[in-house]
């Protein structure tokens, strides 16, 4: 079966992210004074052949660490979604 | 002694550190080609600079899985000096040979410019023919070039007198304003534990002619010919 799996990368909360900053003085700069924080990531979208959700989920975890993801500066979240 | 530059699609400096080294070393440069796994018997490695690979999803993210890496690795884990300039850095601690990371400069903008570098550790294979009362003029030219580390690691760079190059103004003061990027401790080089792995954001080697009007990089790569006389 193929899974559509999307990884979501963020830079790490710590860290100062000057392209989330820009943007958010921009939305404010428009009138969006609501708007207290934006930080800017990538979403990685992959299909996936495997037997199950969670072997899915496992096989992207793998490329998160192996790949995707550097974890000195970025965090991530996998979302699995129904066949792709 | 072997000089050996890896070439990845997308360097642009390789050709600068090969006519660098051929000057300096005296004799011919291997270009090592990302595709191939043998070093030819090199026993220094470069990694220049650029953007390997389009700098697509991280600078040096793609090019730390190029056939030629699993040997540069491999060479660095058994002693052999590797060596990373700009692009070549980011590789590195993409890798995993040198800790930390670097990240799109704090204020967004791709810098190109002289800046001046003092040295911090005077008893490396790249620094021990430098003086840390110089304030040695380095070109650098990126944008992802502030480095990060946590505080933990940066504790013990700083222990173990890792951090080898800082960012400092032409009377040698490290401080925020000679800062040029956001670099954390100001920091411009490092190596790693075992002292043979090094990886740095200018380029001193587009700062080692007399017909660039600037030599200040030269003594950078003729350290590499003698010993570290500690």
């Amino acid at each position: 079966m193929t899974y559509e799996v999307y990884v979501n990368v963020l830079p790490l909360k710590g860290l100062l992210d000057p392209q989330g900053k820009t943007v958010h003085q921009g939305l404010n700069k428009i009138g969006l004074s609501q708007v207290a924080d934006v930080r800017v990531g990538k979403r990685i979208v992959m299909h996936i052949d495997a037997n199950s959700e969670e072997e899915a989920k496992s096989i992207a975890e793998d490329a998160c660490k192996k790949v995707l993801v550097n974890p000195v500066m970025e965090g991530y979240e996998i979302e699995v979604a129904q066949n792709a | 002694m072997k000089f050996g530059v890896v070439i990845f699609p997308g360097s642009n400096c390789d050709h600068d550190l090969i006519h660098v080294l051929e000057q300096v070393g005296g004799q011919p440069v291997e270009e090592l080609w990302h595709k191939d796994t043998d070093l030819k018997g090199c026993t220094h490695i470069f990694l220049p600079g650029g953007f390997s690979y389009g700098d697509y999803l991280r600078s040096g993210a793609i090019a730390k899985l190029s056939p030629i890496m699993e040997s540069v690795i491999a060479h660095a884990n058994q002693g052999g000096f590797v060596m990373g300039i700009c692009n070549g850095f980011q590789i590195l601690c993409e890798s995993g040979l040198l800790p930390g990371a670097l990240l799109r400069n704090e204020k967004q903008l791709f810098i190109c410019d002289n800046v001046y570098l003092k040295c911090e550790n005077t008893n490396t294979a790249v620094t021990h023919l430098l003086s840390s009362d110089k304030a040695y003029k380095i070109p650098i030219a990126h944008a992802e070039g502030r480095y990060f580390a946590d505080d933990a690691t940066l504790e013990k760079l700083k222990a173990n007198k890792q951090i080898i190059f800082s960012y400092c103004d032409a009377n040698g003061i490290v401080d925020e304003a000679s800062n040029p990027n956001g670099s954390k401790m100001n920091i411009a080089g490092v190596c790693n534990e075992g002292f043979n792995v090094f990886g740095m954001m200018p380029h001193p080697e587009r700062a080692a002619s007399a017909d660039l009007f600037n030599e200040d990089g030269l003594a950078f790569f003729q350290a590499l010919l003698t010993e570290v006389s500690a």
